[in-house]
């Protein structure tokens, strides 16, 4: 909401400078968002009357002009404007004027004295742009002040309004609000009806009952189609962001503005038959204003006369019955309509009005009739004419219910005791009357305010005007207790800080990807498709972490960074049947240079074991497996499936070769995904005694397939809980030289160990050749000697 | 005895050619060995009378004597040689940077989330959480924004489908705390929410902390103390000025916007205040009855308080980034000032 400074004080003058004021509205929830003044900083400039005119000797496009300011000496003032010229009167800044960015001084110009200058708009700051000098009305006193001339002490105010203030929707509005922050007295303008004549010159129809509880037309005749709308309505129209449009709209704004009630003008002579109030009806539409054809629903309501609609009611006029330069008839509307047949209807068409912004927000229904004669009267003295008497279709109501307020609620609440006088004096300088009761008041709110329902609208008013800085800020008591804290689970920070310490810099990205990349990244996946996306490479939901790492490490190979290692910790999700799965992953990639470049190592590419490794840390101490599987997106010999605990908790792999090449990556990013629930879990530590006799370790080296899993035999070795053993670990695996090429070396460590004995040779080779008959019987495993 | 003193002399010369142990010790063969030049001595001692052996033997005693310290001193003296030698092979640049892994280092906004849910807790606060696409019902009718509620405009929503939306703001996991938790309580819940809204100061994710104290006693100057006290121990600033405005959410009543005095001009007025000399942080509120009854707490007998704050909003002001793109663009240059 914008609007003029001085506007506002011809209703409420405090005693309060711009900024004052300013904060005063601020800290009671009309936030000030812009303070503008209306015309640059300048002084010295007064209304001068251009008495002569005549040509430069020197210069084609400069005129040598005598003006009267007033001083009784005409003042000679080399111009440049083309459009000066004999009896205008202009502003004219004297010599020692300052203007924005200047000071006025008797100069030549090209050998011509000149002894001040004639002003643009945009000299003086104004207007934003100027084609000439500001030419000023003929009757504009010589020798007067320019600002106080055209009022330009003043600024353009900007509200942030909150969606309850409705009633501040309106100069008035804020001039009600103003006094009751600050007990300064309110000037109001009476009203009173235009004197009407005849019969009221229209047919009215029938008007829906609970959306429309209350419809007023008044026909006016004979209107000037050609009358200006005065100066200082355009002038206040323009401090409050308006454009004029001419004198029949630029009233009904300009009422809009005072009081806060849209009004609409139809042309009379397009109205055909009688006007009325109903819904829209399927697959009607209407040729609005602004020339867009809107498509009208069931539940939108119109204004509609013989021949259709005419307007969509409370959001926007039709172009059949607009008003035009021809226009000489207008039925005058002024009406209430229910926010809630108002609701979303503006948005869901596309459009954004000051009328819609207000009737779903609420209008004042205490107040139609008031500015439509305001406007008639306004309209009738602007553009001659004649009234007709009005036809009034009257509903219901909204009736206000009255609200019981306890006095010891406000207390605890606010967290300060407020007595029963305060309590009633402030609802009363809101326009609230109140009656006592035992506890407190039972308090009737005025029409206009539609945010007062219940016991705590008023506390908030109550609070908003003692001042919440007057609230002291106070620690709450309450009973101590420790929060939770499971040992057995740990922190998703702590898995953040592991791969850190490991080199990883988290990153974060959109949860929303493109398509095409999910597509071809999690093609198993049931993505969810976003309905209004910000961007089209920003349509659907994760299912992968994929996506994003990859995406940040495209970005950062193109900013020049040879080496990337990133993580992200963030939710997937996927539909599922009728619902959605969100699931928190931790995910990322490695590509480049294994360590920073440095001295002392040798320089090779991060592989599929460097990474894993940082995945085993990840789990520790709880073993994780890497099971070979295939994924889309991923190597399909050099990926796999993560298990923790028989569960499959992710994926690892080095990016597939054909995304690889797509992308034009110098090489394969290893990139790994897991869900972060499982990892959370962590057995509590239960402690075992150690024993105190030797301890044996045998190595086997066996020679199986090269495509049989190690994790596979050793996860046999381990589940056959042969006796003594305690540990088997694989220390080598080999390739090459004296191998079948179809054919790998594996070598197993085998510790063992009792703990009531020492072990016998005996039971030591027991135990091996339990193990390497397991090895040969499952996977045909040869002992290597 | 001249023979004696010779042979001491040719020993010392000898020993002094000597520079490695090993060559020492065939030196020393030389002399004290089986067949060395005392010993042969010692075994002349017998040919002579027997009084004399004692005087004779006694002096060669003396010889071997001296020729053993000569020996020790020299093998003394090549083994610290060596050692010297050793460790001046063996020095090195102790200067050169250590080897091996690098580090990476955390997100600013997951340690600016961090550092709050710290704060919380030391209060006893729980941190709770909720799913980010959400119900219409959870995101805004229980939250009091019914269908077609101008208030919903504020909220610039991504739809899923006619019942589905990515949240717009944490404060649905008050609905979701309260359905499955008695009061009194005192949570923040922290997360990811989104808006269809992309600018220079506007990403369409960004990280908001939703907070919710619900008890017999807390109040309005409670709400102030906790949030004032909360920004202090943020900024570090126990002289830290803050205010609070009245403003309008449909789930609190009385509702109001949090400022803290600017961080960057101290409260002067710059860019970055708007000249205002404040900066708005937080928006909070006195939970509205309407959305205690929704989830069955009786507002007769307990009161909230709720509040949520912009993440990336305190990052900024906190490590002075003046842009808030940078925080979803990923550049490694960027992340890595925060580790």
């Amino acid at each position: 909401m914008k609007f003029s400074e001085l506007w506002l004080r011809q209703y409420v003058n405090p005693l309060l400078d711009t900024a004052s004021l300013a904060h005063v509205l601020t800290m009671a929830g009309l936030e000030v968002e812009a303070i503008e003044p209306v015309a640059g900083d300048f002084s010295g400039v007064v209304v001068g009357h251009v008495r002569t005119v005549a040509p430069h000797p020197d210069a084609d496009r400069l005129r040598v002009c005598q003006v009267d300011v007033g001083t009784g000496e005409w003042l000679q003032i080399v111009c440049g404007a083309p459009n000066v010229c004999v009896d205008a009167r202009v502003p004219c800044a004297v010599v020692g004027a300052r203007l924005p960015g200047m000071e006025i001084k008797s100069a030549k110009l090209r050998g011509v004295a000149s002894s001040g200058m004639l002003c643009s708009g945009k000299e003086l700051g104004i207007t934003d742009v100027s084609d000439g000098l500001l030419i000023l009305p003929s009757d504009a006193p010589v020798g007067l002040s320019v600002r106080e001339y055209l009022q330009l002490n003043d600024h353009s105010l900007t509200l942030k309004l909150t969606p309850n203030r409705s009633d501040c929707l309106s100069v008035q509005g804020i001039a009600r609000e103003v006094a009751a922050i600050t007990g300064a007295q309110l000037h109001t303008l009476p009203t009173a009806p235009v004197s009407v004549s005849g019969a009221p010159g229209f047919d009215m129809g029938d008007v829906e009952a609970v959306a429309c509880p209350r419809y007023r037309v008044q026909r006016l005749d004979g209107l000037n189609p050609l009358a200006a709308t005065p100066e200082w309505m355009r002038e206040r129209l323009a401090r409050s962001g308006v454009r004029s449009l001419g004198a029949i709209v630029d009233v009904t704004n300009y009422v809009l503005l005072e009081t806060g009630q849209p009004l609409h003008a139809f042309d009379a002579d397009k109205i055909r038959g009688a006007i009325g109030v109903r819904w829209a009806q399927t697959q009607e539409s209407i040729v609005l204003l602004n020339g867009q054809e809107a498509r009208l629903d069931a539940d939108m309501l119109v204004i509609a006369d013989d021949a259709g609609a005419q307007a969509i009611a409370g959001i926007m006029g039709g172009a059949a019955s607009a008003v035009s330069e021809s226009t000489t008839s207008v039925l005058l509307e002024s009406a209430y309509f229910d926010p809630d047949a108002m609701a979303g209807r503006a948005r869901r068409l596309g459009l954004a009005t000051d009328a819609a912004f207000r009737f779903e927000r609420g209008v004042d229904f205490g107040a139609t009739q008031q500015a439509a004669d305001r406007a008639a009267e306004l309209l009738l003295s602007i553009c001659g004419g004649v009234a007709h008497p009005a036809i009034e279709v009257l509903h219901e109501l909204p009736v206000r219910t009255p609200i019981h307020l306890r006095v010891a609620r406000v207390a605890r609440i606010l967290g300060v005791a407020l007595d029963g006088a305060d309590i009633q004096e402030t609802l009363q300088r809101l326009g609230c009357v109140l009656k006592e009761t035992e506890t407190g008041f039972q308090v009737s709110v005025p029409s206009y305010r539609f945010d007062l329902a219940i016991e705590v609208d008023l506390i908030e008013e109550l609070a908003r005007l003692y001042g919440y800085d007057r609230i002291l800020p106070k620690m709450p008591r309450a009973d101590l207790s420790m929060t939770a804290h499971s040992e057995q689970l740990r922190s998703v920070e702590g898995l953040r800080e592991i791969l850190a310490a490991r080199d990883y810099q988290e990153v974060i990205t959109y949860s929303f990807v493109d398509q095409a990349w999910e597509t071809e990244l999690a093609p198993q996946n049931q993505a969810i498709v976003l309905k209004n996306p910000i961007a089209s490479q920003m349509g659907v939901m994760r299912s992968t972490l994929f996506g994003g790492v990859l995406d940040v490490l495209d970005s950062n190979l193109n900013r020049g960074q040879p080496r990337v290692r990133v993580m992200e910790v963030g939710r997937c999700y996927q539909a599922a049947g009728d619902g959605v799965v969100e699931n928190l992953r931790i995910g990322g990639l490695c590509y480049g240079s294994v360590a920073p470049e440095q001295w002392g190592l040798t320089a090779r590419n991060v592989d599929f074991f460097d990474v894993k490794a940082d995945l085993e840390a990840l789990c520790w101490p709880e073993p994780l497996q890497v099971l070979a599987a295939q994924h889309p997106a991923l190597h399909p010999g050099q990926s796999g499936q993560l298990v923790l605990n028989n569960q499959v908790i992710g994926w690892l792999g080095a990016l597939h070769p054909e995304l690889v090449r797509r992308r034009q990556w110098g090489s394969a990013p290893i990139v790994f995904e897991m869900n972060v629930e499982p990892l959370l879990l962590r057995e509590l530590p239960r402690y075992c005694a150690m024993s105190r006799f030797q301890a044996v370790r045998r190595d086997l080296a066996v020679i199986v397939g090269q495509d049989v899993s190690a994790q596979t035999i050793l996860n046999h070795l381990r589940a056959a809980n042969v006796p003594y053993v305690t540990e088997i670990a694989l220390f080598d695996s080999y390739r090459g030289k004296h191998i079948d090429y179809d054919k790998k070396s594996l070598a197993f460590s085998v510790h063992m160990q009792d703990n009531h004995k020492t072990l016998t040779d005996g039971e030591v080779d027991a135990a091996v050749v339990q193990l390497t008959d397991l090895m040969q019987r499952q996977f045909g495993a040869q002992l290597r000697s | 005895m001249h023979t004696l003193d010779s042979i001491i002399v040719s020993a010392e010369t000898d020993f002094l050619a000597a520079n490695q142990v090993a060559d020492l010790e065939q030196v020393k063969a030389r002399y004290l060995g089986k067949a060395g030049l005392l010993t042969e001595q010692m075994k002349l001692l017998g040919r002579l009378p027997a009084e004399q052996r004692p005087a004779a033997g006694s002096l060669i005693n003396q010889a071997k004597e001296r020729i053993i310290a000569a020996l020790e001193a020299r093998r003394t003296a090549i083994n610290q040689a060596e050692l010297t030698q050793q460790l001046a092979a063996e020095a090195f640049d102790v200067s050169l940077p250590g080897r091996g892994m690098g580090k990476g280092g955390l997100h600013p906004v997951t340690q600016t989330l961090a550092r709050i849910e710290a704060l919380f807790r030391s209060l006893g606060f729980e941190v709770a959480e909720g799913p980010e696409i959400e119900t219409d019902f959870y995101n805004f009718t229980a939250l009091n924004i019914p269908a077609n509620h101008p208030a919903r405009a504020m909220h610039d929503t991504f739809y899923l489908d006619e019942k589905h939306v990515l949240r717009t703001h944490t404060s649905p996991v008050q609905i979701h705390y309260l359905q499955s938790h008695e009061p009194p309580l005192r949570i923040i819940a922290p997360g990811r929410v989104y808006r269809c809204d992309s600018d220079v100061t506007h990403t369409p994710m960004f990280h908001q902390v939703e907070g919710l104290w619900v008890d017999e006693t807390v109040n309005f100057a409670s709400l102030k103390g906790v949030l004032a006290d909360f920004m202090q121990r943020f900024f570090e600033r126990d002289d830290l000025k803050v205010r609070f405005r009245p403003s309008f959410f449909p789930f609190t009543e009385p509702s109001a916007e949090m400022d803290i005095a600017c961080v960057m001009c101290e409260g002067k007025g710059c860019r970055v205040c708007s000249h205002t000399g404040w900066l708005e942080v937080l928006g909070c509120g006195m939970v509205h009855p309407n959305v205690l009854s929704s989830v069955h707490v009786d507002s007769e007998r307990y009161l909230a308080f709720a509040f949520g704050m912009g993440v990336e909003r305190l990052a900024m002001l906190r490590y002075g980034v003046d842009d808030l793109r940078a925080f979803f663009t990923n550049d490694l240059r960027f992340l890595r000032q925060f580790n």
